[in-house]
């Protein structure tokens, strides 16, 4: 039996496509029972059908597209490889500042920038590739999955019985209800890293991590950019500080931002896609050569016959799980974008391995969002861990932040690279870590530390005295338990004072 | 400015003050008492200016600088003008529900520009009128119809209506398009909206509505100093205006142990220990040039400077430490500290008058300056000057001095009621 291949996409290579969608694959016989049946094969089900192989048991793999998902396909790993290279290509612009300016200027070649993206994207492929999983022992079934019963489902014709199951088909671009968009022929992130050529005038809509990520490199290459964004900041998720540097560092990229404006009409005119916006009362238009819309995710859900499982459905997240990761049915898991609310390749790699653990291993783990590190690419990097201070003051958490700007950081000095802070989220009264954001260039990387002492239960007192390489960015850290213990001395002191004159 | 180094602080402070409070008297229009939002040709007026003018106008005559009679005439006349003008959602009206639109026609008080129906410059507006009907206590007929007028138009405005069902309150509204959505995240500028909204006894705001503004707070330790942080200087400045925040607190302040007016201390510290550091390596900045707030600035393109991006942003809210800072200061920022930092507030203004003379023309501040754009041999000058920055100038000067305006407002029982409504407790309440 063969898998449906499918459609073929502009530079795909060979070796990709073996690794993630061999053409010449045939599906296995299936076993009489599988202790796991996984369905989709993007980061969550990837980490758990390794974890479940290498524990022993029997996995099905299931994947009505391509091994890797999103995050290998569409999602971190090419715009990660766009991202750098816009980042070169910027930071040509400012070597004068370095003392070692650039003879003439460099010129852009878009289709070499692709190419390395697609160089990279094969090379990683390699570790999760279909025939690495195979020799793992896990049978990989190409096809589209349907339940037919608690512990039973279809792909093509085939049926696997199993005694766990184990969602993992994650999410796909939300398409906003835009009269005449569907005429537009735009571009989401499953088809933006197919463009052959560097668009003159690109259009974003969205100012989400994703949309804000691909504006910015994009408009770094040289496409003239307008962002498109509802509320009244970028990074809904983000505090205003984080936010508004993004604002600052777009603005100075020469980006069009348009804030605070709704994407009411798309139509064409000529060659151009033009899209008609409303900022309250005013009328605007933008006219240009690509849309991209990037306007959230909705879970990949409808196709699965879910009802013919007992799965139910949370209207806002997806499929509903427990905290232990588990659905309506007992025999049935989630992990990932498909159920959860932080839809990050990390997240739903961990979540992957709870859930596997909880499903066969009689694991009771817990998912907590609250320790997972989250970071947007764009240049500064805004990275987050643990509670926002909003969030603690909801939930009547007295709450201080220490702050310490990149400026105050030798090594941001050093760089050239001062945009951004570090702001550690202390509980008030205690030296507790409740969270951290993290401005930086190298955000994506400090906020691990942060993870680390959050996982460990480091407080603000024992981080003060950890010593790190000087000059490091990550010493802003450092500085800024520091600045903890100096504020306790300080309060101590006074303390002590108060006593003294009573 | 000349002869700065001959004047002693009183003589140069009184005369800062006095060119400042000038400007509302020379920009106000003779027919409607209006005053214009900047000294340039065309001007519209901004109500919040009005505010500052009618909070002024005692500060006259306390100085001896214009007569009790003529002050009341002047209050008297913007306050018919807006007691008579139209309110309704006609898109030219001057207000609707008690508020009013942020920019008028100086001669007719239409509405300009199509702005917003502004909750915050309507409240700046408001904390003048009770100002004026506070201070006017006299049982003659222009000063009872001064209070009758003051205490009709507070009583007007609906509050309650400008939270749109919710919990919380938008930046104003529109005839073409309703409330406004712009976040109000963070401590900034509006805690007199909250008392004068709270302290209503015709349309409160719901009790709610001031948790849902605190909950965005954040309480910092930046630079070494515990803060509730909010970035431009104006935003620690403007509410202290009118109200004396000495050792009165809500919860927020109760838990951290502070008050409104010590954070506005503590905010100038950062501000002159980041002037100090000039993390960008602005021309100028020091310990005693310092003042990054909302104002004009240059609007001209990027340019590289020494290996640096430099980006220019006009009129904008600019603040510290997160920015945005362009290198643009307000040259009347530190005189108006006075009340929380007098050293820190004279050692700035003289260093900024003995250095750069050109910001004070005719004793009047300029709105903003930067020497880092170098477009002339002096760095770049906001032409005229701003009716909000002389205002405030006039105001907290006096404060300092004497503490007119906020011995008022302690008398105003609309204020110590919004107060009381927010969870304000010790102190003078």
């Amino acid at each position: 039996m063969q898998g449906n291949a499918p459609r073929a996409k502009p530079g795909d290579d060979g070796l990709f496509l073996r690794r993630v969608r061999p053409r010449d694959w045939t599906n296995p016989e299936p076993k009489s029972l599988y202790d796991l049946v996984i369905v989709g094969a993007g980061p969550a089900g990837l980490t758990a059908a390794e974890c479940a192989a290498r524990g022993g048991f029997s996995v099905a793999l299931v994947e009505r597209d391509r091994m890797g998902g999103d995050s290998l396909n569409t999602g971190s790993v090419p715009s990660k490889a766009i991202i750098r290279s816009a980042l070169a290509y910027d930071l040509m612009r400012e070597t004068d500042g370095f003392g070692v300016p650039i003879p003439a200027e460099p010129v852009l070649d878009f289709a070499a920038v692709m190419g390395r993206m697609r160089r990279i994207r094969t090379r990683i492929a390699e570790y999760h590739s279909v025939h690495e999983l195979a020799a793992l022992g896990v049978d990989i079934f190409f096809g589209a999955a349907r339940f037919a019963s608690a512990n039973a489902l279809v792909v093509n014709d085939t049926r696997l019985t199993f005694r766990k199951a184990l969602i993992a088909t994650g999410a796909r671009p939300r398409i906003p209800d835009i009269p005449g968009l569907d005429r537009m022929d735009y571009r989401t992130s499953a088809t933006i890293f197919d463009m052959t050529a560097l668009p003159k005038r690109l259009v974003v809509i969205g100012g989400g991590p994703l949309g804000c990520e691909l504006a910015q490199a994009f408009c770094r290459l040289g496409s003239h950019v307008t962002i498109v964004q509802k509320s009244p900041k970028f990074l809904p998720r983000e505090g205003r500080d984080a936010a508004e540097i993004l604002s600052w560092s777009m603005a100075r990229d020469g980006m069009d931002i348009r804030l605070n404006t709704t994407v009411v009409g798309a139509r064409r005119e000529g060659d151009a896609k033009v899209l008609e916006t409303l900022n309250y009362d005013l009328k605007g238009e933008i006219a240009a050569d690509e849309i991209l819309v990037c306007a959230g995710r909705l879970p990949n859900v409808e196709d699965l016959e879910l009802a013919a499982a007992g799965v139910a459905l949370d209207p806002d997240c997806g499929i509903r799980v427990d905290d232990f990761l588990c659905s309506s049915n007992p025999d049935i898991y989630a992990a990932g974008d498909v159920c959860l609310p932080l839809k990050f390749t990390n997240a739903a790699q961990s979540s992957a391995r709870m859930a596997v653990q909880n499903a066969l291993m009689q694991g009771r783990q817990r998912h907590d969002n609250s320790v997972i590190p989250w970071c947007t690419f764009c240049d500064p990097e805004i990275a987050h861990i643990g509670l926002h201070v909003w969030e603690a003051r909801r939930q009547s958490i007295p709450i201080r932040s220490y702050t310490v700007m990149m400026t105050d950081v030798d090594r941001a000095v050093t760089d050239g690279q001062e945009a951004g802070f570090v702001k550690i989220h202390v509980a008030e009264g205690s030296d507790k870590i409740l969270g951290a954001t993290i401005v930086a260039s190298r955000a994506s990387e400090m906020i691990n530390e942060m993870a680390v002492i959050m996982s460990a239960g480091i407080g603000m007192k024992a981080l003060a005295e950890v010593v790190h390489t000087y000059p490091a960015q990550s010493g802003a850290i450092m500085l800024a338990a520091q600045a903890y213990r100096r504020d306790v001395d300080r309060i101590a002191r006074q303390a002590t004072a108060g006593e003294a004159s009573a | 400015m000349d002869g700065v180094r001959l004047l002693s602080d009183e003589a140069l402070v009184t005369r800062l003050q006095r060119a400042a409070f000038s400007y509302l008297i020379d920009y106000a229009d003779e027919d409607t008492g209006l005053v214009a939002d900047t000294s340039r040709p065309g001007s519209p007026c901004s109500i919040a200016v009005v505010g500052f003018a009618l909070s002024c106008y005692p500060v006259a005559v306390r100085n001896g600088w214009m007569s009790r009679a003529e002050a009341a005439a002047r209050t008297l006349k913007v306050l018919r003008f807006f007691s008579l003008s139209t309110q309704s959602e006609a898109p030219d009206a001057t207000g609707y529900k008690g508020f009013y639109y942020h920019f008028l026609d100086m001669r007719t008080g239409k509405r300009v520009w199509q702005c917003e129906l502004s909750l915050v410059d309507s409240a700046l507006l408001m904390a003048g009128i009770l100002v004026a009907g506070g201070y006017f206590d006299g049982g003659n007929t222009e000063e009872s119809e001064i209070r009758d007028h003051a205490d009709a138009l507070y009583r007007r405005v609906d509050w309650h209506w400008a939270q749109n069902g919710t919990a919380g309150l938008s930046q104003g509204w529109k005839p073409e398009c309703g409330f406004l959505h712009y976040g109000w995240e963070g401590y900034n500028e509006a805690l007199i909206l909250y008392v004068l909204g709270f302290g209503s006894p015709t349309f409160p705001l719901t009790s709610e509505c001031y948790e849902t503004w605190s909950l965005t707070y954040q309480w910092e330790n930046l630079m070494d100093r515990n803060v509730l942080y909010s970035g431009p200087l104006f935003t620690h400045l403007f509410s202290h205006a009118w109200i004396d925040f000495r050792g009165i607190r809500d919860t927020f302040m109760r838990e951290k142990n502070s008050d409104y007016f010590e954070n506005t201390k503590r905010t100038i510290a950062i501000h002159r220990d980041y002037g100090e550091r000039n993390p960008y390596e602005f021309a100028g900045y020091c310990r005693d040039f310092w003042g990054v707030t909302a104002g004009d600035g240059p609007s001209v393109p990027a340019l590289r400077q020494s290996g640096r991006d430099r980006r220019f942003y006009g009129y904008m809210s600019r603040g510290v430490p997160y920015g945005p800072d362009d290198g643009t200061i307000s040259p009347w920022a530190m005189l108006a500290t006075l009340p929380f930092a007098p050293a820190a507030a004279l050692a700035g203004t003289r260093h900024l008058l003995e250095t750069y003379p050109q910001v004070c023309r005719e004793d009047r501040f300029s709105s903003g300056f930067n020497p880092t754009l170098r477009c002339g041999p002096e760095g770049w000058l906001s032409e005229g000057w701003y009716g909000l920055d002389q205002g405030l100038l006039a105001m907290t000067i006096e404060n300092h001095r004497t503490g007119l305006i906020w011995e008022i407002m302690r008398r105003c029982t609309y204020v110590r009621d919004g107060l009381a409504r927010a969870g304000f407790k010790g102190g003078w309440l």
